[in-house]
């Protein structure tokens, strides 16, 4: 089913998307992969204040390429998921709504998902320089040394993505696949 | 004797970054779209869609097709009788490296140590392999690699009674491992023979080979297309959302091993499977 949110995504909101359906999200999100998780993970644990608010956030695992003169950004495609796993359940606990990556996830993150009622979505990896189309402004707002692994906050229109796993834990990567396969 | 200047090797570099990055070489550009003709599911066919209009934009916009520019790995052949003039070679490639990913605003992603993981901020050091051959011509391949596919690689030491089953068993099994990680439909790069490490740089050697072309070994030519067919019925599909775009190719290069062993290596490329090639 095709569907346009808003973000940041309420949890009203949150329960009712489903695995599958192909959301357009507009508004602001987050960008963090690796490093950002890392450092994250690390000023919680000494009990430091985070440089963003997670409440009802979304976070794109993005690291993007530089932008050109007069250009919003640059080629802006997912990473993959999973090496978030480790830090995930963590900020979503934490209030976190949603991710954008791509790739499988760890059970541990698909329970804290259905516990904080959070969705999983894909952007298409790969598809960086069509993505980079719906971002209409992009500002680094902490962690501005990491390069390309800094925290962006973005303002997207559009942004084409599909939900991979649901607030109840269903899950689009174990059950496509079968479906697929019965259609032939 | 011909002597170069290493000041056409990194101006070739450069340009050769750039290149990759922002065009996919025909081979590669007439399998996705082909894909897409032949795509039975309708998700499939609409994110192959999606990648065919992403290759437009690269190009129109000067814009990177994926925001993962790769570490630079490079392919050196130079011919015995070339002598090289100005600096150290390898200085010259990594400066090559440097300009390219700076003037054509590709992505820094290397770190300067695998543990203390600071960004060297200029995406060198190149991964460079050298090789002798004979001439006076010098044979560059630049492939830019993404490690969303590169993380879901394998090296698997089989036994000899393990035969040509056990290379299929194993490379299917690394590319229903890959699954959506690795952005799908991938190119799978397949070294078997030589030794650990062979195995594995034959394996990214494979992924430089264009993919509309077949092994010349008419018995690993038919591997190749077993493999292929094989892998296109795991229903993994494009993004890994289902369908039958799981593979474009499988390309596969082999070489002489010991008797005790039977060494393979599964290197994986997504759907951005970038290899320029320029003879000096």
């Amino acid at each position: 089913m095709e569907k346009h949110i808003t973000a940041p995504m309420t949890k009203e909101t949150a329960v009712t998307l489903s695995a599958g359906d192909y959301v357009y999200i507009s508004g602001t999100i987050y960008t963090a992969r690796d490093a950002a998780h890392k450092r994250m993970f690390e000023t919680l644990k000494e009990g430091e204040q985070l440089p963003i608010d997670l409440e009802n956030n979304i976070i794109y695992y993005l690291g993007p390429t530089p932008a050109r003169e007069g250009k919003v950004i640059g080629s802006a495609g997912p990473t993959t998921s999973s090496r978030m796993d480790k830090y995930a359940p963590t900020l979503l606990d934490m209030g976190q709504a949603g991710m954008i990556g791509k790739g499988k996830r760890s059970e541990e993150v698909i329970k804290s998902m259905v516990k904080n009622q959070a969705v999983y979505f894909a952007a298409v990896g790969g598809a960086g320089a069509l993505l980079s189309k719906c971002i209409k402004k992009a500002e680094v707002i902490a962690y501005e040394d990491l390069g390309t692994e800094a925290i962006r906050k973005l303002e997207v229109e559009n942004l084409p993505v599909i939900v991979v796993i649901d607030s109840k834990g269903q899950n689009l990567y174990e059950t496509a696949i079968d479906e697929y396969l019965k259609t032939l | 004797m011909r002597t170069i200047h290493t000041d056409e090797i990194v101006k070739n570099i450069k340009e050769m970054c750039i290149q990759a990055n922002y065009y996919l070489s025909p081979d590669m550009e007439s399998a996705i779209k082909s894909a897409k003709e032949q795509e039975n599911s309708a998700l499939g066919k609409q994110i192959l869609g999606q990648l065919c209009e992403n290759m437009n934009i690269a190009k129109e916009d000067q814009i990177p097709i994926c925001q993962d520019t790769g570490m630079a790995i490079v392919f050196l052949k130079v011919g015995q009788d070339v002598h090289f003039e100005g600096q150290n070679i390898t200085d010259a490639i990594n400066e090559g490296v440097r300009q390219g990913y700076q003037e054509g605003y590709l992505r820094k992603s290397v770190v300067n140590d695998p543990l203390l993981r600071v960004n060297t901020k200029d995406n060198t050091p190149a991964i460079i392999h050298y090789e002798i051959i004979p001439g006076e011509n010098v044979e560059i391949t630049v492939a830019p690699k993404g490690f969303g596919s590169e993380n879901m690689s394998r090296v698997f030491m089989l036994k000899p009674a393990d035969g040509a089953e056990g290379v299929k068993k194993s490379v299917i099994q690394a590319v229903k491992d890959a699954g959506p990680n690795a952005c799908p439909p991938m190119v799978v790069g397949v070294g078997i023979g030589g030794d650990f490490e062979k195995s594995a740089i034959m394996a990214k050697t494979a992924l430089t080979r264009d993919v509309d072309k077949e092994s010349p070994l008419p018995h690993i030519a038919q591997m190749e297309k077993e493999l292929l067919s094989e892998l296109n019925q795991l229903g993994i599909g494009p993004a890994g959302l289902g369908g039958k775009t799981t593979v474009l190719k499988v390309n596969i290069e082999t070489f002489a091993t010991h008797i005790a062993g039977l060494p393979m290596a599964v290197n994986i490329c997504c759907h951005v499977n970038r290899h320029v090639k320029r003879t000096l």
